[in-house]
């Protein structure tokens, strides 16, 4: 396999006992692969299960029968049996999630969210500023703000925080969860860049974007939910 | 058809627990509890009062004997031992030096009518240190590192706030360089605002010290922020166990959709 992330036959059902064991199937039969240097965007309405494919991907959510596959240093790891231990590696070392809303930590400063995951990964806390600082520059975040935590910022600056968090590190896998929801159109278009920027590199992607121009720009492959919503 | 992805440094457990039970009379306080901790790793085990998640903890830390099980902990040398086979000096000598207890009362962590640097230069003491100005610069520098000003280093914890004794608490046991953490509810008594600083300080030691962790909470939030992962206790039993997150944000057993559920939204 020289895919990145290969799932096939992956499938999550909720099962609500609080109210009364209701099930509630979210996708089945859920199949597609993404090469390195790719961007697949994955689209369907509201509440066809795109943002619970991403989280399956990240192993934020579990998958309940089939198999998601991830290229993780050299070997494949299965999401669907993976041990914590392994899921927490993937992160660190192979794959990068962008949420829709920033979960920041109280009292730490932005430039330090969004440089985390690079001291995480070992690079050293002065190199990883400089880095941070950079995408903070080209995301337009005002540098009297990099010392402030980012939970009094605006929705939109909260998301170029999330951004740049997301994008510092040079993980070989990402997932963007609406990266340009709330932004203007010269944040959109510097979102656009850094997603190309990335793709030359030979990162994989899967985006989930409701904006049809933000899509044309980066899509290289379209998947659509639907079909794996229907046959829930 | 998926290797486990190893690290040279963490792929031997630091402490291992097997099957172990612990009966007060009839009542299982803690039943059939199994699992294995890597160091670095942060374990959270969350539950309401009386669950056994207490009860957990103090067999886990050799201050209980179990009625069933074993616990099982690597020591510095790199040889697996069950503690139960621990001599009396050789479990004290693990207390004072590779382990830390950090208790939800800081008074029961600290001695109350002695100075904030003697608090924490004792634990060097008890471990042989003898030099007193060396003593004296590494305690200066935990409170630094907690965050108190270096000003009160003389001062008793008895005038001490609450956070602050919880921050001395910690530089206390984290000066030997411990390299396994026991915290019961250690933000349980605080100020929410308190609670913040505290487990932001925490966060960062237990990641820059590559410190392993067992916290006992019952506040789903500090597993969150604090853990990897989470072990759910429900009537002594552990009914649910995964990475942190996705207990949190996909639960599957009835009680911790009850305890996820349970939260108010600020």
């Amino acid at each position: 396999m020289t895919a990145m992330i290969e799932i096939s036959n992956a499938a999550k059902t909720f099962t609500m006992h609080l109210q009364g064991g209701v099930e509630l199937p979210v996708v089945s039969n859920v199949s597609f692969h993404v090469e390195p240097g790719e961007c697949v965007v994955l689209s369907g309405p509201s509440g066809a299960g795109k943002s619970s494919i991403l989280k399956m991907i990240f192993g934020n959510y579990r998958c309940d029968a089939g198999r998601i596959g991830i290229r993780h240093q050299g070997k494949v790891i299965d999401l669907s049996s993976a041990e914590p231990r392994q899921v927490l590696t993937m992160r660190r070392a192979t794959v990068g999630y962008v949420s829709q809303f920033l979960r920041a930590v109280p009292r730490v400063a932005t430039i330090d969210v969004v440089a985390e995951p690079l001291v995480a990964g070992g690079t050293p806390r002065a190199e990883a500023r400089d880095k941070a600082a950079a995408l903070l520059r080209r995301l337009n975040i005002p540098e009297r703000l990099w010392r402030l935590p980012p939970s009094t910022f605006s929705g939109g600056e909260q998301q170029r925080v999330n951004i740049a968090r997301g994008f510092v590190s040079d993980l070989p896998i990402l997932l963007l969860d609406e990266p340009t929801a709330s932004l203007d159109a010269a944040n959109r278009a510097v979102v656009v860049e850094l997603i190309d920027e990335k793709k030359r590199r030979g990162v994989a992607m899967v985006a989930i974007v409701h904006d049809d121009e933000i899509r044309h720009l980066i899509a290289d492959r379209i998947v659509d939910v639907t079909s794996f919503a229907a046959a829930a | 058809m998926s290797e486990p992805v190893t690290t040279p440094d963490d792929d031997q457990p630091l402490l291992i627990a097997d099957g172990l039970s612990k009966n007060f009379g009839r009542l299982a306080a803690c039943r059939d509890v199994s699992f294995s901790l890597h160091p670095g790793e942060v374990l959270a085990i969350v539950g309401e009062s009386g669950s056994g998640k207490s009860t957990l903890l103090q067999l886990l830390s050799a201050q209980l004997a179990p009625s069933a099980g074993s616990v099982s902990y690597r020591m510095r040398d790199g040889v697996l031992r069950d503690l139960a086979s621990l001599g009396e000096a050789e479990r004290r000598f693990l207390f004072r030096t590779d382990w830390g207890y950090v208790h939800q009362d800081p008074a029961q962590g600290l001695r109350m009518a002695v100075s904030a640097g003697a608090n924490v230069g004792e634990r060097l003491m008890a471990i042989g240190w003898n030099h007193y100005g060396r003593i004296r610069d590494t305690a200066t520098t935990w409170l630094e590192r907690v965050e108190i000003d270096v000003g009160r280093i003389d001062d008793a914890p008895k005038t001490y706030s609450g956070g602050m004794r919880q921050r001395l608490q910690i530089a206390r046991n984290l000066v030997t360089a411990p390299r396994l953490v026991f915290m019961d509810e250690p933000t349980g008594g605080l100020d929410v605002s308190v609670q913040a600083r505290l487990l932001d300080l925490m966060r960062n030691l237990v990641s820059e010290l590559n410190l392993a962790a067992i916290v006992v909470t019952h506040d789903l939030a500090v597993a969150r922020l604090l853990s990897h992962r989470v072990m759910v206790m429900k009537g002594g039993r552990v009914i649910e166990t995964g990475l942190t997150d996705q207990v949190l944000d996909d639960p599957r057993e009835p009680y911790t959709q009850l305890l996820v559920s349970s939260i108010l939204p600020p």
